[in-house]
C-alpha cells in the first residue's frame, strides 16, 4: 500500500528549493506588496512574534510585581496599564490573529488544492489594517497607555479614565476589520476554490476548524466594531449610552461587548483544535477518530459559542433568569469540546506513535486544554461563579485555555510545518525540549492561580493580602521558566533557517495535499489542480 | 485577621459550607475525568510507541455507540452540576421577609454602609451571626463589586441602579472584603473588613457609637427638606400618589404597564420621575437628579418603607 | 449561456488564482454576500440599542421621534427606493453587454445617492438649529416648551448614529457607482467587467434595505395614530 497519495505528482516540473516562493523575488517590495498568500503568512508571523514579546514583556512585569504582596515595584496606576497593555496586545494583536493569519493564510490553498486565497489583494489587504491596528495600539502605549482593562467597562472607561482609551479603541477597530476581511476571504475560498473531488467531507479538519472561525469572525467581530464606536463616541462627547449618570445602561456595554467577546475565545482555540487534528493523526500513523463527529463538533461549538455571552455576567446585576438560561447553554457548549478530547485519545488506541516536538506541543495542548475546560465548568455552575468570578480562578481558567492550549497548539503548528514553510528542519532534541520547559513553566505559572482564586484572591489586583504571597511567588516562578522556555523556539528555530538541514517535500508522511509540494512550496502551489480520491488521514498502521 | 493562608477561607455563611460541597463533588467529577483521560493518553502512548509489540489489528476510525456514550453521558451530568448551581444561586437572590437589609454605597475607593438604625460605617460592616442579612447597593461612580470570600458571595454594584445579595453569617470572626470589579487606580486598595458578632454584642455595636438618627427618620427629614411631603402628604392640593406603604405594592402606569414597586422603582421615580407615570396622575414631578446623593435616597427609601409598618401597626 | 456578454467573459483570462471565469465571478458575488452578512452585523448593536430603547422608554422614543422631519424623510425614502430601481436596470444593461447604458444609469445613481445625502445634510443641519443634537445643548422643543422625556436624547444618539453610518455606507457606494461608470466607458475587455455591476448592485440594495428598516423605526413611530 502505498503512502498516501504518493501516486501524485503535483509538484511544478522542474520545481526546486530555487524556485520556490521565498526566492521568487528578493526585495523588500516583492514582499510587501506580494499577493501570495505564504509571504503574507510570514508577514503576519513576523509581526505577531514582535508583539507577543511585547505582551510577554508586560506579562513579566506583572509577575515581578506580584512576587510581593506590597505594590513596590510599578505604581497602581503603571500596574493598571501593564494588564491592559497585555490583555489588549495579547487578545487582538497576536491570540486572534495567530493560527488563521499564519498557519492558516500559508495551509488553507494548499490543504484544498487551490494556487492562492480567493482574494489575494483583501490579504494584504487584512495584514495592512492589522500593522495599521497595531500601530495605533502601540501609539495609545507609548502616548501613555489605557488603564480600563482590556474589557473597558463603562462608565469606567468612558467617564472616568484619564488614559488613552479612544486611541486603543480605534487601535482595536482597525485590527478588527483586519480579522473580518480575513474571514471573508476564508469562507469564500472553502466555498468556491476547492480541488476536484474535494467534497466538504474530504476536508482535512484544520480546513473545518479555520472555516468555523471565519463565520465567527464575520460575524461577531462586526459587533465589537460598532461597541468600540459608540464607546468613543460616549467618551468623546459626554452623551449617554452607557452612563447612568446620563441616562444611560452600563449592562448594555456589557452585553455588546461579551456578545463578540465570547465567540472570540472560541476564534482563538477553535484553530487550536484544527491543529491537533493535523498532528495526532500524523504521528499515531491512525486516521482521526470519528471525523464526521470532529467537524459537526467544531461547528456546534462555533453555533452555541454564540449564546452564551451572558455567562461573564452572572453577577453583574442582570436578571437571575437569564443567568440560568446561559449557565445552561454554557454547559451545552462544553459537549462538543469534551467529544473531541475524547476522539483525540481514541486517535491514539492501536496508533505507531512518535514523539517528535510537534506531537509534544500538541499533546500538551489537549492535557492543558482538558484542563482548562473542566474547570470552565466551574464557572459555568451559577452558584460557583458568584464565588469564582473576578477571581484568579477566572484568569487561570483561561490562561490554560488560551496559553496551555492556543499557544501550544500555534507552537506545535509551527514545529510540524517548519520544513514546509521554510525548507529547514529544526534541530529535534531543542524542540523536545522547549516543549517540556514550556508545560512545565505554564503549569507552574497556572495551576497556582486556580487556588488563589478559590482562596478569594481577587484579579487586577497590585497589591494583596500576605498570605497570599506563597502562591504568588510560585506562580511569578513559573513565569521565568515559560519566558525561557518561550525563547528557545525564538533561538534555535532561527538558527535553522540558516544552518538546518534541508527538508524533503515530506519529512513526516504525512497525508494532505501541502504535503504533495516541494518544501518550500512553489509560488503558485500546484502546476495543474489535483484531482482527489479519497479522504483525509488515509494513514494505516506500519505504512511505510 | 489571621494572616494564615487556607484554600478554603473560613466558610462564614451557611450558603458557604454548601457552595464547598459542589465545589468538592465537581472537583472529584473532573478531577476523575482528567485522570482518566491522562491515564488513557499516556497509556496509549506507552502502549502503542513504534515499535512496540502491542497487538494493533482491528483498529477502527469511528463508532457511533461511543460516540454517542460519550456524548450523552457528559450532558447528563452537566445537567446535573448545572441544576445545583442554578438551585443555590437562586437561594441568594431570593426576597427573604426576614431578611434585615443593610444599604451599601460603593465609590472609588471605599465601602460605606449604613445599617436601620441609623449606624453607618466606612471600610467596615458589622453584623450579627445567624440574622439573614440582604445587602442593598448603589455605587456612586463606577461599577464595584461586593467580595467577601468567607460567605462565598459576590455583587457587582452599579451605579445608577440597586443590586441586592442575601445570605447568613454563621461564623463569628473578622472577614475580608475585596472589591471585585476593576474601578480604578486604587481598586486593590478598596478593601474592608467584616466583623460578624453575637447578636447581643452586635446589638450593643448598634446603640453605641455617635448618637444619631434612625435611617428611616432622616429620610423623614430628608423627605420634607426636598419638599416631597409638600405634594404628596396626606393633605396637599397636588394630586400625588400615597406613597405610605408603597415598597411592595402593586402599581399601575400610565402606559398600561403594571410593577410591583421596590426600591429601584423609587429611585427612577425621583430622578426620572418621567419614566414610569403613574396611571390617573399628570407627569408633573420635577426630577431630583443631581440634587440628592446615594446616601440620602437610600433614607428616604427607607422612611417610605416604615412609613408602611407604621401604618399597619396604627390600625387597630 | 449568453451570447452578448461572452464579448467581455470570452476574452478575458480568470485572475491567477481561479480555474475558471465562471469560477471567480461566483467568487465574487458569494464574497458580496458574506460582506453583507457581517455588516448586518455591524448595524445589529444599533438596532439592538433600538429595540432596548423602545421597551424601556416607549413615551420618550415616540415624542422624540416626532421631532424628525417627516417629510425629508420620506423624500429621502423615494429617492433611494428610485436609485435602486436604476441599479437593478443597470445590472441588466451590463448583463445585456450595453456597457454605456449602465454607465449611465449608474452615475444616474450615483447622482440620487448625492441627492439623497443633501437632504440628509440639509435634515442634520435643521435639527442641530433646534438643538436636537446630544450633549450638553441638547434641549428638544414642543411649541416652545422644553420637552423631557427620559430616553430623548438616546433616541438622538441612535439615530445619528444610524442615520450617519448608513450615509458612510451611501458614500462608499456612490464612490463605487462613480469609478465603475468610469470603469465601463472603455469597452470590454478593457475596463471593468460587467460582473462588477452586479456585485455594486447587491451592496447598494443593502444600503437601501437597511434604510427601509431605519425610516419606519426613526420617522413613524410616535405618528401612527398619536
Amino acid at each position: 500500500m502505498t503512502s498516501a497519495q504518493r501516486d501524485l505528482n503535483l509538484a511544478e516540473e522542474g520545481a526546486t528549493a530555487a524556485t520556490s516562493y521565498l526566492t521568487a523575488g528578493h526585495t523588500l517590495r516583492s514582499w510587501l506588496t506580494t499577493r501570495d498568500h505564504k509571504r503574507i503568512a510570514l508577514l503576519y508571523a513576523v509581526s505577531i512574534t514582535l508583539f507577543f514579546c511585547l505582551g510577554g514583556i508586560a506579562a513579566a512585569l506583572i509577575r515581578l510585581e506580584l512576587a510581593t504582596p506590597q505594590g513596590d515595584l510599578v505604581s497602581a496606576d503603571t500596574y493598571n496599564k501593564l494588564f491592559t497593555a497585555h490583555g489588549v496586545i495579547m487578545v487582538w494583536l497576536f491570540l486572534i490573529p495567530s493560527i488563521p493569519s499564519v498557519l492558516g493564510n500559508f495551509l488553507m490553498p494548499l490543504m484544498i488544492g487551490a494556487r492562492d486565497l480567493a482574494f489575494p489583494r483583501l490579504n494584504l489587504a487584512s495584514w495592512y489594517l492589522y500593522l495599521a491596528g497595531g500601530a495605533v495600539i502601540l501609539w495609545a502605549l507609548l502616548a501613555g497607555g489605557v488603564d480600563t482593562g482590556w474589557t473597558f467597562y463603562t462608565p469606567f472607561s468612558t467617564m472616568f479614565s484619564n488614559s488613552h482609551v479612544v486611541l486603543a479603541l480605534a487601535g482595536v477597530l482597525l485590527t478588527g476589520f483586519s480579522s473580518i476581511l480575513t474571514g471573508l476571504n476564508f469562507i469564500v475560498t472553502v466555498h468556491t476554490m476547492r480541488a476536484p473531488g474535494m467534497g466538504w467531507f474530504r476536508l482535512p479538519l484544520f480546513v473545518w476548524a479555520n472555516y468555523a472561525t471565519a463565520l465567527i469572525l464575520v460575524l461577531a467581530t462586526p459587533v465589537l466594531a460598532m461597541t468600540l464606536v459608540l464607546l468613543a463616541i460616549e467618551r468623546l462627547f459626554q452623551v449617554g449610552i452607557f452612563d447612568p449618570a446620563l441616562g444611560g445602561d452600563p449592562l448594555l456595554f456589557q452585553h455588546l461587548f461579551w456578545f463578540y467577546s465570547h465567540p472570540a475565545v472560541y476564534i482563538m482555540v477553535l484553530p487550536a483544535m484544527g491543529v491537533a487534528s493535523e498532528i495526532i493523526p500524523c504521528f499515531a500513523r491512525r486516521p482521526v477518530f470519528g471525523y464526521r463527529f470532529m467537524a459537526y463538533a467544531i461547528l456546534a461549538i462555533a453555533v452555541i459559542g454564540f449564546l452564551v455571552w451572558g455567562h461573564h455576567m452572572f453577577v453583574s446585576g442582570q436578571s437571575v433568569y437569564a443567568g440560568m438560561v446561559f449557565s445552561l447553554l454554557s454547559f451545552m457548549v462544553a459537549v462538543p469540546s469534551a467529544i473531541k478530547v475524547f476522539n483525540w485519545t481514541a486517535t491514539l488506541y492501536k496508533g505507531r506513535i512518535t514523539f517528535p516536538a510537534p506531537m509534544l506541543y500538541t499533546l500538551g495542548f489537549v492535557g492543558l486544554f482538558t484542563v482548562g475546560g473542566l474547570t470552565g465548568l466551574f464557572l459555568a455552575a451559577l452558584a460557583l461563579d458568584v464565588h469564582l468570578s473576578d477571581t484568579y480562578f477566572v484568569v487561570a481558567h483561561f490562561h490554560y485555555i488560551m496559553v496551555g492550549g492556543s499557544v501550544m497548539a500555534y507552537l506545535g503548528g509551527i514545529h510540524f510545518w517548519w520544513p514546509k514553510v521554510t525548507g529547514r528542519m529544526y534541530s529535534e532534541a531543542w524542540g523536545r525540549l522547549a516543549a517540556l520547559v514550556i508545560f512545565a513553566g505554564f503549569n507552574l505559572t497556572f495551576f497556582p492561580q486556580y487556588l488563589l482564586g478559590y482562596a478569594g484572591m481577587p484579579r487586577r489586583y497590585h497589591s494583596y493580602p500576605e498570605e497570599f504571597q506563597l502562591l504568588h511567588v510560585l506562580s511569578s516562578a513559573g513565569a521565568v521558566t515559560l519566558a525561557v522556555g518561550y525563547l528557545l523556539p525564538l533561538g534555535y528555530l532561527a538558527w535553522s533557517l540558516r544552518y538546518g538541514r534541508p527538508a524533503p517535500p515530506n519529512p513526516w508522511r504525512a497525508t494532505g495535499l501541502e504535503w504533495q509540494t516541494t518544501s518550500p512550496p512553489p509560488p503558485h502551489n500546484f502546476a495543474q489542480p489535483p484531482v482527489v480520491v479519497r479522504g483525509p488521514y488515509a494513514y494505516t498502521d506500519g505504512a511505510p | 485577621m489571621t494572616p494564615a493562608f487556607h484554600l478554603l477561607p473560613a466558610d462564614g455563611a451557611a450558603s458557604a459550607t454548601r457552595l464547598d460541597s459542589l465545589a468538592l463533588c465537581l472537583l472529584l467529577l473532573t478531577g476523575a475525568v482528567a485522570l482518566a483521560l491522562l491515564g488513557l493518553m499516556i497509556g496509549f502512548s506507552v502502549r502503542y510507541r513504534a515499535g512496540s509489540k502491542a497487538d494493533r489489528s482491528g483498529a477502527r476510525a469511528k463508532d457511533l455507540g461511543l460516540e454517542l456514550t460519550w456524548t450523552l453521558i457528559p450532558l447528563l451530568l452537566f445537567l446535573g452540576v448545572y441544576a445545583w448551581g442554578a438551585v443555590d444561586y437562586l437561594a441568594l437572590y431570593r426576597l427573604d421577609p426576614a431578611a434585615q437589609p443593610v444599604f451599601v454605597v460603593a465609590k472609588q475607593w471605599m465601602w460605606k454602609a449604613e445599617h436601620r438604625g441609623g449606624r453607618r460605617e466606612v471600610g467596615e460592616l458589622h453584623l450579627p451571626l445567624g440574622r439573614p442579612v440582604r445587602l442593598v447597593m448603589t455605587s456612586q461612580d463606577v461599577i464595584h463589586s461586593f467580595f467577601v470570600p468567607a460567605f462565598r458571595i459576590k455583587q457587582d454594584v452599579v451605579p445608577g441602579r440597586y443590586t441586592a445579595i442575601s445570605f447568613t453569617p454563621s461564623r463569628a470572626g473578622e472577614y475580608h472584603l475585596f472589591c471585585a470589579e476593576f474601578c480604578g487606580t486604587e481598586h486593590a486598595m478598596m478593601t474592608g473588613r467584616i466583623v460578624v458578632q453575637p447578636p447581643a454584642a452586635f446589638a450593643r455595636w448598634l446603640t453605641a457609637g455617635p448618637r444619631q438618627p434612625g435611617m428611616a427618620a432622616r429620610g423623614f427629614e430628608l423627605f420634607r427638606r426636598y419638599g416631597c411631603s409638600g405634594c404628596h402628604a396626606a393633605g396637599s392640593t397636588v394630586h400625588a400618589p400615597d406613597l405610605t406603604g408603597l415598597l411592595g405594592r402593586r402599581v399601575h402606569l400610565q402606559d398600561g404597564r403594571a410593577l410591583t414597586a421596590d426600591e429601584a422603582y423609587v429611585r427612577d421615580s425621583i430622578l426620572l420621575p418621567r419614566k414610569d407615570v403613574v396611571a390617573g396622575y399628570e407627569a408633573v414631578m420635577p426630577s431630583f437628579a443631581g440634587q440628592v446623593g446615594e446616601e440620602d435616597l437610600l433614607a428616604i427609601i427607607e422612611y417610605i418603607r416604615e412609613s408602611g409598618h407604621d401604618e399597619r401597626a396604627a390600625r387597630p | 449561456m449568453n451570447t452578448g456578454p461572452a464579448t467581455h467573459a470570452a476574452h478575458t483570462p480568470p485572475a491567477p488564482q481561479f480555474a475558471t471565469r465562471a469560477q471567480q465571478e461566483f467568487a465574487g458575488s458569494f464574497g458580496m454576500w458574506v460582506f453583507i452578512a457581517s455588516e448586518l452585523l455591524f448595524f445589529g448593536p444599533l438596532l439592538f440599542g433600538y429595540l432596548y430603547l423602545r421597551l424601556h422608554f416607549p413615551q420618550g422614543c415616540a415624542a422624540a421621534s416626532r421631532h424628525t422631519d417627516f417629510w425629508l424623510g420620506t423624500a429621502n425614502t423615494a429617492v433611494l427606493l428610485t436609485s435602486s430601481l436604476l441599479m437593478a436596470l443597470a445590472g441588466q444593461a451590463a448583463q445585456a453587454g450595453l456597457r454605456r447604458r449602465a454607465a449611465g444609469l449608474l452615475a444616474a445613481s450615483a447622482a440620487l445617492g448625492l441627492a439623497f445625502l443633501a437632504i440628509k445634510g440639509w435634515e442634520y443641519h435643521a435639527e442641530f438649529n433646534e438643538h436636537l443634537f446630544p450633549g450638553v445643548g441638547f434641549r428638544p422643543e414642543a411649541g416652545g416648551v422644553a420637552q423631557q422625556w427620559p430616553g430623548m436624547q438616546l433616541f438622538f444618539i441612535l439615530y445619528f448614529a444610524m442615520t450617519g453610518v448608513h450615509a458612510l455606507h451611501l458614500s462608499a457606494g456612490i464612490l463605487a457607482c462613480l469609478w465603475l461608470a468610469l470603469g465601463l466607458r472603455r469597452a470590454a475587455p478593457a475596463g471593468l467587467p460587467d460582473s462588477a455591476v452586479e456585485l455594486a448592485g447587491l451592496y447598494w440594495h443593502f444600503v437601501d434595505l437597511v434604510w427601509i428598516f431605519l425610516y419606519p423605526l426613526l420617522y413613524l413611530v410616535g405618528r401612527a395614530g398619536g
